[in-house]
C-alpha cells in the first residue's frame, strides 16, 4: 500500500493508504483527527473546512495522493498554534475561536469547526486584498448551519477580525 | 448501597402555609447523592383565559408529556464529588437545544455552585423511567425543572448539615457561596471536603424548601453553553467521532425508489475485493458495506450491483401524492347560516420538507451473542432499547443503549432508524460497526415533514368574524416512537393505522389553537398514507397551521379595511400574546414607509406555555430576487427580523435567544426555499446543493430577538417556539410585497434549480478537485 506523507497541524505524518482515499477519511478514520466533520462528501456543506498552506479547502474532495509531503494541513485542532502567542485569548485559542466563545455561537456545534476555519480564511483573504471583511464576504460563506446560527456567526467574524 | 431504582415511590408532600416543601431522598453510600422522583410535579397547568378555550389552552401537549411522567417512581440523582463538582445524568438528549447548559444552571442555582462545576451527562436508556425519557415537544425544562431543583436542594441541605458539624456551628448561621460554606467565625469548608461527610450510610427521606425566585442569581441570567469550548476546538464528540474497538466505518447501499428492498447482490465478491472493504451483508433496508474508511464504504456502495424490489411509492410524483392525500380531506364544516355574512376562504399546500441535521443518522453497534451495546443520538432511547432487543432476540437488560450528543435533530432523532440498522448489520456481520448514513441517504430516505394542506374558511358579518374553520389534512405523521417506550409505541403502531391517527389527533388538538376572538373556531386534522418516512419536524403542525391562519388573518384585515397589526391587537384573546405583538410592532417600527416591492409582515404564535411574535421585512424586488449565487437559490430576501418571545420563566436568556435565531432561519426556509420533490417514486434531493435550507446569502442581515421579562415562575419550551410565527410573518410579508397571497410553500417549490443526482448508485462520488477551490 502506498505511503502518504504530509504536515498535519505542524507535524509530519505518514500513513499507509491508497492514493484515491479522500483526505477527510485519512484524517478522521485513520489518524483519529475528528474536528473536521462529514456533512455531504461532495464539497457543498463545508463542514470539513480546514486549511492547506494557509488557504481554506475541503478535505472531502481531495485525494490524499494529491497532498504533497511539504503541504501543511491545518484542522481546527491546529488552529490555535497558527496565531501568535500574544494574539491568543483567555482560553489560549485563536482569536476567531475566542470570538466564537464570546458570542456563544455554537448550538449543536457540528458545523462549527468548519465555520471557524472558513471565517479565518475569509478574514485572511480580505487582508491579502488589503481591505476589511464586507457584508458580501459574509453572504458568500457557503458553510451550512442547520441550527441557523448565522446571525451570531456574522457577529463573531466581525469581532474576530478585530483581534486577528 | 441501596439500589435507587428499588425504592418505593415517594409521596409529594406539600404544606398549606409558606413555600411549598418537597420530598426526596439522600441515597445511602459513601459520597453525597441526593435523589428525587422525576415525576415530581409542579401544579397542573391552568388556562389563562376562561372564555371559550380551545383544548390546547386548557391542557396542552406539554401537560400531556409532563403528566405522562406522573406514574413513574424512579429517581434522578445529583451526586456531589470530592473534587467539589456535582454530577447529574440527564435522562434527555442534547441535540443543540442547550438543555445540558440550562440543567447545569438549575443545579448550580439551587446548590450555590458555579455553573462550570456542574457536569451534566446524558443518561443511557433507563427503561424504568417509562414515559419519562422522551425528548420532544420542547418539554425538557418544563417537566424536569422542579424535580432537578429538589434534588439539588436536598444535596445542599445535606452539605449544610455536614458543615455545621464540621465547623461547630448551626445550619442557620452558615452561608454557602460558590461551593464554599462559611461559618460566622470565618472558618470554611468546601463542598468537595463535605462530599463524603454529607453522605448517608442508609437511604433516607428528606424534605426541603426551594430557593425563592427573588434569590435567583443564575437562573434568568445569560450564560454561555457548557459545551461551547469543546465545540469550537473540535473536541465535542458526536456518534461518528467515537472510537469503539473494531467498530469500522459502515454504510448502506439503498434502493433507487423510496423504501425499496434488496433481493440479491450480484457482485458481492467483486465488492469484497475492493481496497479496505471487510464485509458486505444484505439487510432489509439495503446492502451494508464495512471498510477501513468511510471513503472506501462509499466506493463499495457505488460498486454494488443489487437487484431491488420497488418501494411502495414507486412511480409516484408530487402531484400523485397530493391527489392521493386530497381524497382524505374531510368536508369543511358548515359556517353559521347568516344571509348577510360573507365568506373568505383560502386553501394552502405545504410540500414535503426534510429535517435532515448536519450530523447524518449514525450509530455504533457492537452486537454479541449474549448482549449488545449501542451508541447513538436518541431522543427515545427506551423504545430503541426495547425494539432492538426484540429484533436481536435478546433480553432487554442485555442491550445497553448509550445516548450520545447529536449534531442537530429537528425531530429526526425521535426515531432510532440508524441504531436499529446498525444493530442488524453488526449482528449479520458478527462484528462491531460504526454506521453512518451518506448525506444522500439522509436527504432521500430520512424522515421528513409530511406533505399537507390547510383549508381555511372564515365568515364575516360587517367587521366582525363570526366563525373561523381550519381543516388540516396531511400525509401521515409517524408517531410510532410513542411516548418513548413500548406500551404507547405499540398503541401508535396498531393495525390499520388507527393507533397512530389517535396519536396524531391528540398531538394536533393539544398543540393547535387560534388565539383570536373569531366566534366559532374549529380546527380539525385528517391524516392518510403511510408510504413515506415522516415524523415530527421542529414545531410539528404549528408552522403550517399558523402560516395558513395568519395569512387568513391578513386577508380578513384587508377585507374589513384594517391594519394587520391593529386588527390582530383588537381580536387577540390573550394578554401575553398581545404584549409580544406590541413589542415587535414598537421595536420593529411597524408601518414605517417601505419602497415598492418590499414590505413588512407581522404574525403571532402561542404554544409551549409561551407566546411569540415576529415582524419581518422582505425585499421581493426583481434585482434582489434574481441575484446570482453559484449553485444556490436566492429569491426574495428577508432583510430584517424583530422577534419577541415570552416563555414564562426564561432559564437562560442567551440560549433562548440562540434558539429563536435558529427558528427564524427555519421559518424563512419553510416559507421561501426548502422542500423535497417526489419524482418517480423517490425524493430528488440528495444533498445540500439540492435542498435549500437557509444559507448566509438568505439569512437576514438584521435580527433582533427580545426576550420578554419573566411572566411566570415556571419555564416554558424554547427549542421550537420561534418557527411558526416566523414562517407566518415571512409569508404575510411576501403577500404584502407582491400583492399576491402565496398558496403553496415554499414559494419556489415548482422551480427545480438543480440536476438530480444519481439514483443507481444511490450516492454521488466524492470530487477530486478540492485543491482547485481553495481561498
Amino acid at each position: 500500500m502506498p505511503e502518504q506523507t504530509f504536515i498535519l497541524n505542524g507535524e509530519s505524518v505518514t500513513v499507509e493508504v491508497e492514493d484515491d482515499v479522500r483526505l477527510l477519511w485519512v484524517l478522521r478514520d485513520l489518524l483519529g483527527v475528528t474536528g473536521p466533520k462529514y456533512g455531504c462528501g461532495i464539497n457543498v456543506c463545508k463542514a470539513c473546512t480546514s486549511h492547506i498552506n494557509g488557504r481554506a479547502f475541503n478535505p472531502c474532495s481531495v485525494p490524499v495522493g494529491a497532498v504533497k509531503e511539504t503541504d501543511e494541513v491545518t484542522t481546527i485542532e491546529g488552529l490555535p498554534a497558527t496565531a501568535a502567542e500574544d494574539q491568543r485569548g483567555e482560553h489560549g485559542l485563536h482569536p476567531m475561536q475566542e470570538a466564537w466563545l464570546e458570542r456563544d455561537v455554537a448550538q449543536c456545534g457540528y458545523c462549527q469547526p468548519g465555520q471557524i476555519m472558513a471565517a479565518v480564511a475569509v478574514v485572511n483573504r480580505a487582508r491579502r486584498e488589503d481591505r476589511a471583511v464586507t457584508d458580501a464576504d459574509l453572504d458568500g460563506i457557503r458553510n451550512i448551519c442547520r441550527c441557523g446560527t448565522y446571525t451570531r456567526i456574522r457577529e463573531a467574524i466581525r469581532a474576530g477580525e478585530q483581534q486577528m | 448501597m441501596l439500589d435507587p431504582q428499588s425504592l418505593p415511590a415517594p409521596a409529594l408532600a406539600r404544606h398549606d402555609v409558606g413555600r411549598r416543601r418537597f420530598l426526596g431522598y439522600v441515597i445511602g453510600g459513601t459520597t453525597l447523592m441526593a435523589a428525587v422522583d422525576l415525576g415530581l410535579l409542579a401544579d397542573p397547568a391552568r388556562a389563562d383565559i376562561p372564555t371559550l378555550p380551545q383544548p390546547a389552552e386548557l391542557y396542552d401537549l406539554n401537560d400531556l408529556l409532563t403528566h405522562a411522567a406522573m406514574p413513574t417512581a424512579n429517581l434522578i440523582t445529583v451526586t456531589m464529588n470530592e473534587d467539589g463538582t456535582a454530577s447529574f445524568a440527564l435522562p434527555r438528549a442534547e441535540v443543540g437545544q442547550g438543555i445540558t447548559t440550562s440543567t447545569a444552571m438549575i443545579i448550580a442555582e439551587e446548590l450555590d455552585l458555579p455553573v462550570d462545576k456542574v457536569h451534566v451527562t446524558l443518561a443511557p436508556a433507563r427503561p424504568e423511567l417509562l414515559f419519562n425519557q422522551l425528548t420532544g415537544g420542547s418539554n425538557t425544562t418544563i417537566s424536569t425543572y422542579t424535580p432537578i431543583r429538589v434534588a439539588a436542594a436536598i444535596a445542599k441541605k445535606q452539605l449544610l448539615e455536614a458543615a455545621a458539624i464540621l465547623l461547630g456551628s448551626t445550619v442557620g448561621s452558615l452561608v454557602a457561596k460558590a461551593g464554599v460554606i462559611e461559618a460566622p467565625d470565618g472558618s470554611t469548608a468546601t463542598y468537595g471536603e463535605l462530599a463524603t461527610k454529607a453522605a448517608s450510610p442508609t437511604t433516607k427521606k428528606v424534605s426541603v424548601t426551594l430557593k425563592a425566585d427573588a434569590e435567583f442569581a443564575v437562573v434568568g441570567t445569560p450564560q454561555n453553553r457548557v459545551d461551547a469550548l469543546a465545540a469550537v476546538t473540535g473536541t465535542k464528540e458526536y456518534t461518528t467521532d467515537l472510537q469503539v474497538a473494531d467498530a469500522l466505518p459502515t454504510m448502506v447501499c439503498r434502493a433507487p425508489t423510496l423504501n425499496g428492498t434488496p433481493l440479491a447482490v450480484r457482485n458481492k465478491a467483486d465488492v469484497l475485493a475492493l481496497p479496505g472493504v471487510t464485509d458486505v451483508v444484505m439487510i432489509d433496508t439495503g446492502v451494508a458495506v464495512r471498510a477501513e474508511t468511510f471513503g472506501q464504504c462509499i466506493d463499495g456502495v457505488r460498486a454494488l450491483d443489487v437487484r431491488w424490489l420497488d418501494g411502495p411509492a414507486a412511480g409516484q410524483s408530487d402531484a400523485d401524492a397530493l391527489a392521493h392525500m386530497k381524497k382524505a380531506e374531510l368536508p369543511m364544516p358548515a359556517l353559521p347560516k347568516n344571509p348577510l355574512a360573507r365568506t373568505v376562504s383560502a386553501d394552502f399546500t405545504f410540500w414535503f420538507r426534510s429535517n435532515s441535521a448536519m450530523d447524518t443518522n449514525s450509530a455504533v453497534a457492537d452486537v454479541r451473542p449474549d448482549g449488545a451495546t449501542i451508541w447513538a443520538g436518541l431522543k427515545s432511547p427506551v423504545i430503541a432499547q426495547q425494539a432492538i432487543a426484540e429484533e436481536l432476540g435478546l433480553p432487554q437488560d442485555k442491550v445497553t443503549v448509550n445516548v450520545v450528543q447529536s449534531g442537530g435533530s429537528f425531530g429526526r432523532r425521535l426515531f432510532f432508524d440508524a441504531a436499529m440498522e446498525a444493530a442488524k448489520i453488526s449482528k449479520a456481520m458478527g462484528k462491531p460497526v460504526k454506521l453512518m448514513w451518506h448525506r444522500a441517504d439522509d436527504a432521500r430516505a430520512g424522515r421528513a415533514h409530511p406533505l399537507c394542506t390547510s383549508r381555511v374558511r372564515a365568515s364575516l358579518l360587517g367587521n366582525e368574524v363570526l366563525a373561523f374553520h381550519q381543516s388540516h389534512t396531511s400525509v401521515e405523521t409517524d408517531y410510532r416512537h410513542g411516548l418513548g417506550e413500548l406500551i404507547t409505541a405499540n398503541l401508535a403502531a396498531l393495525p390499520t393505522n388507527l393507533g397512530n391517527l389517535g396519536f396524531a389527533e391528540t398531538i394536533f388538538v393539544l398543540t393547535q389553537e387560534v388565539p383570536y376572538n373569531f366566534g366559532v373556531v374549529l380546527q380539525t386534522l385528517a391524516e392518510t398514507d403511510q408510504r413515506f418516512n415522516t415524523g415530527s419536524m421542529r414545531n410539528i403542525y404549528s408552522p403550517d397551521v399558523r402560516c395558513a391562519n395568519e395569512l387568513m388573518v391578513d386577508m380578513l384585515a384587508k377585507e374589513v379595511g384594517k391594519d394587520p397589526y391593529a386588527f390582530r391587537r383588537k381580536l387577540l384573546r390573550n394578554n401575553r400574546v398581545r404584549a409580544v405583538l406590541d413589542k415587535v410592532a414598537e421595536v420593529g417600527q411597524w408601518g414605517r414607509s417601505m419602497p415598492a416591492g418590499t414590505a413588512q409582515g407581522i404574525a403571532i404564535h402561542k404554544e409551549y406555555k409561551g407566546a411569540s411574535a415576529c415582524l419581518v421585512e422582505i425585499d421581493a424586488r426583481p434585482e434582489t430576487v434574481n441575484r446570482e449565487v453559484r449553485d444556490a437559490v436566492t429569491g426574495p430576501r428577508v432583510t430584517k427580523v424583530t422577534f419577541a418571545i415570552d416563555v414564562g420563566l426564561a432559564i437562560n436568556p442567551r440560549g433562548l435567544e440562540a434558539q429563536m435565531q435558529g427558528c427564524i432561519n427555519d421559518g424563512i426556509a419553510l416559507a421561501l426555499t426548502s422542500s423535497l420533490h417526489l419524482r418517480d417514486g423517490h425524493f430528488m434531493e440528495a444533498s445540500w446543493d439540492n435542498y435549500f435550507y437557509t444559507r448566509q446569502w438568505n439569512t437576514p442581515p438584521e435580527v433582533e430577538v427580545i426576550v420578554m421579562p419573566s411572566t411566570s415562575e415556571e419555564p416554558g419550551g424554547a427549542g421550537e417556539a420561534g418557527v411558526a410565527a416566523t414562517f407566518a410573518a415571512v409569508a404575510c410579508a411576501y403577500a404584502r410585497a407582491t400583492g399576491t397571497v402565496p398558496k403553496e410553500f415554499p414559494i419556489n417549490h415548482h422551480q427545480i434549480s438543480f440536476e438530480e443526482k444519481t439514483r443507481i448508485p444511490p450516492v454521488p462520488e466524492s470530487p477530486v478537485d478540492g485543491l482547485d477551490h481553495t481561498y
